[in-house]
């Protein structure tokens, strides 16, 4: 079965980039500040701000651990040279450091949680300095999954990839001029070396698009993907994650009491009155 | 007789009526500078679209002294207008409407019949649904109005056609979505196709105004446009930009394109009434 993720690279440059600046201004602000992390999306998400937005009104934000691979901090410098943005170098090794090493038996997953959400911490610090708002780089792929950490990496004021899955970044990538090596190179969360997100994962983002694509946008049963010639234990896997992951997905559940309560019937827009 | 329509896709404000009524006679004010006669705006164009529970607080009467059709209707001294806004009736039920203002007058009010409530839409939740699809009278023939969804059920516009409308206006605020390879989004193509297709089933005139502009992650995709009675697009704007469209619509052609293919003449109404009937009484 031959499943196409091909979009039309101009026009999603036209709508992310109309998003973006619309929306910010909308809010009150006309600046961005993004956590480059030298990977792909962020690479995406920074180059449509700069289109929405201008260079001077993008900052970049490259944030560092001990361990992270210098490659990553050397491509999301090649971002900021190519677009010309503004950029800081802060290391977070000093600020998580005292945390991680509370515990001696602490789990990898734990780290990166950790250092994930202090890289947020840093983003919102540096969007009250810049009087911008925070521009979001997960895609959809990893939201649906949800392969990210829940305050940590998927925090942000708004988010202009998120409807595009891996694979269709990487396309509007090209579009965009990124780098090739960073369009090329695996994709990483670079939480501890040699990380990568498919070894990780288990599955490669070609074949979870395509599965993803028709579960979610196609409305295929788990009949129809066995069908469509898809892999039992692989369906079961993806869809398992997709609904366990749900909560990340949402604001957390305030339990009602009142005749009015935020979340269920306290309804608008955020866009509301602008 | 010629008419000079324009079609008017911009993008609003969320619930400030204030500011989308500026930018309303803003746009009357360029379309009289072209000597248009007749601007249609798009749905809700005075309140925007995804309105939740703003709902209350933007409804309006189409009235002389209301604050917001009071400079339109006066404005419909210099040419005919067609606004959306939220219709509010003395029993208090909240409808989408169009109004059709000329002279200074209210000619007609068109409550949204289908209110979309699946995926992403969620007007049933906060709407009262119209119960009439009418045609009517205006200086340049019998005009029939749709809005957004009403012209995916066929039998709206069909109805019209028999009511006697030989030209279509129909207004939206379509969200645009179904990124692929092609250079249009899907709801785009979806909504032309539907377009062009009752010019030709019903050989009239249909022109569809549809706003611009974003409301949070939503957006809308504009692409006015105006088919004739051949089936033949006469007009079309710009995608995701505020444009004024202003086409020049022939309507002899309705008169010529009937004496080609007469659709109209040789509609069976009484042959749809008896199934119709016979459907319905199961």
């Amino acid at each position: 079965m031959n499943i196409d993720l091909a979009i039309n690279t101009d026009l999603a440059r036209k709508i992310l980039t109309g998003f973006l600046k619309t929306e910010i201004n909308r809010a009150g602000f006309t600046r961005a500040v993004i956590n480059l992390s030298g990977g792909l999306d962020s690479a995406v998400s920074c180059a449509l701000a700069v289109e929405a937005l201008g260079a001077e009104n993008v900052l970049a934000l490259r944030l560092p651990y001990r361990l992270s691979s210098p490659d990553s901090l050397e491509h999301a410098q090649w971002v900021i040279d190519q677009f010309k943005v503004r950029s800081e170098t802060i290391e977070i090794t000093e600020m998580v450091d005292p945390l991680i090493e509370r515990d001696p038996k602490i789990s990898e997953g734990r780290r990166g949680n950790i250092m994930a959400r202090e890289r947020m911490i840093v983003l919102y610090d540096r969007t009250e300095a810049f009087k911008g708002l925070a521009v979001g780089t997960s895609n959809k792929t990893e939201i649906l999954l949800g392969y990210s950490t829940l305050w940590g990496d998927m925090a942000s004021a708004m988010n202009p990839i998120g409807d595009l899955y891996k694979t269709q970044v990487r396309q509007l990538a090209r579009a965009l001029n990124i780098p090739q090596p960073i369009i090329d190179k695996p994709p990483s969360a670079d939480l501890w070396e040699g990380q990568t997100d498919e070894s990780e994962l288990g599955f490669t983002y070609e074949e979870v698009d395509k599965l993803l694509y028709l579960l979610v946008d196609e409305r295929y049963t788990h009949q129809d993907c066995l069908d469509a010639g898809f892999d039992e234990a692989f369906i079961h896997k993806v869809v398992g994650c997709v609904q366990r992951s749900q909560f990340k997905r949402m604001m957390p559940p305030i339990a009602k009491l009142s005749n009015r309560t935020v979340g269920y019937d306290f309804i608008y827009l955020r866009d509301w009155g602008t | 007789m010629q008419l000079s329509l324009a079609l008017a896709q911009i993008a609003t404000h969320l619930g400030d009526m204030k500011a989308n009524l500026d930018k309303h006679l803003d746009f009357i004010k360029q379309a009289k500078a072209r000597k248009a006669d007749l601007i249609v705006f798009p749905e809700l164009s005075l309140t925007g679209y995804a309105l939740q529970d703003i709902v209350a607080g933007v409804a309006h009467r189409p009235v002389d002294d209301d604050p917001i059709f009071k400079p339109l209707l006066k404005a419909s001294q210099d040419l005919d207008l067609v606004v959306g806004f939220v219709d509010e009736d003395s029993r208090h039920r909240f409808y989408i409407a169009s109004a059709y203002l000329s002279g200074g007058r209210v000619l007609h009010v068109h409550h949204k019949v289908y209110l979309p409530t699946y995926a992403l839409f969620d007007e049933g939740r906060f709407f009262a649904r119209g119960d009439s699809v009418r045609a009517f009278d205006t200086r340049f023939g019998r005009v029939g109005m749709l809005i957004c969804e009403d012209f995916w059920h066929v039998s709206a516009p069909y109805l019209l056609w028999l009511d006697g409308a030989d030209l279509f206006l129909f207004s939206s605020a379509s969200p645009g979505r179904g990124l692929n390879e092609h250079d249009k989004l899907e709801s785009a193509h979806w909504v032309e196709n539907v377009n062009q297709s009752y010019s030709n089933f019903f050989t009239s005139f249909v022109a569809h105004s549809n706003r611009i502009g974003y409301e949070d992650g939503l957006n809308f995709w504009g692409g006015a446009t105006v088919y004739d009675p051949n089936g033949d697009r006469i007009a079309h704007g710009p995608y995701f930009e505020e444009a004024l469209t202003v086409a020049t619509l022939d309507l002899n052609q309705v008169r010529r394109t009937r004496a080609r293919l007469p659709l109209l003449r040789d509609e069976r109404t009484a042959l749809v009434q008896s199934e119709l009937n016979r459907i319905l009484s199961k």
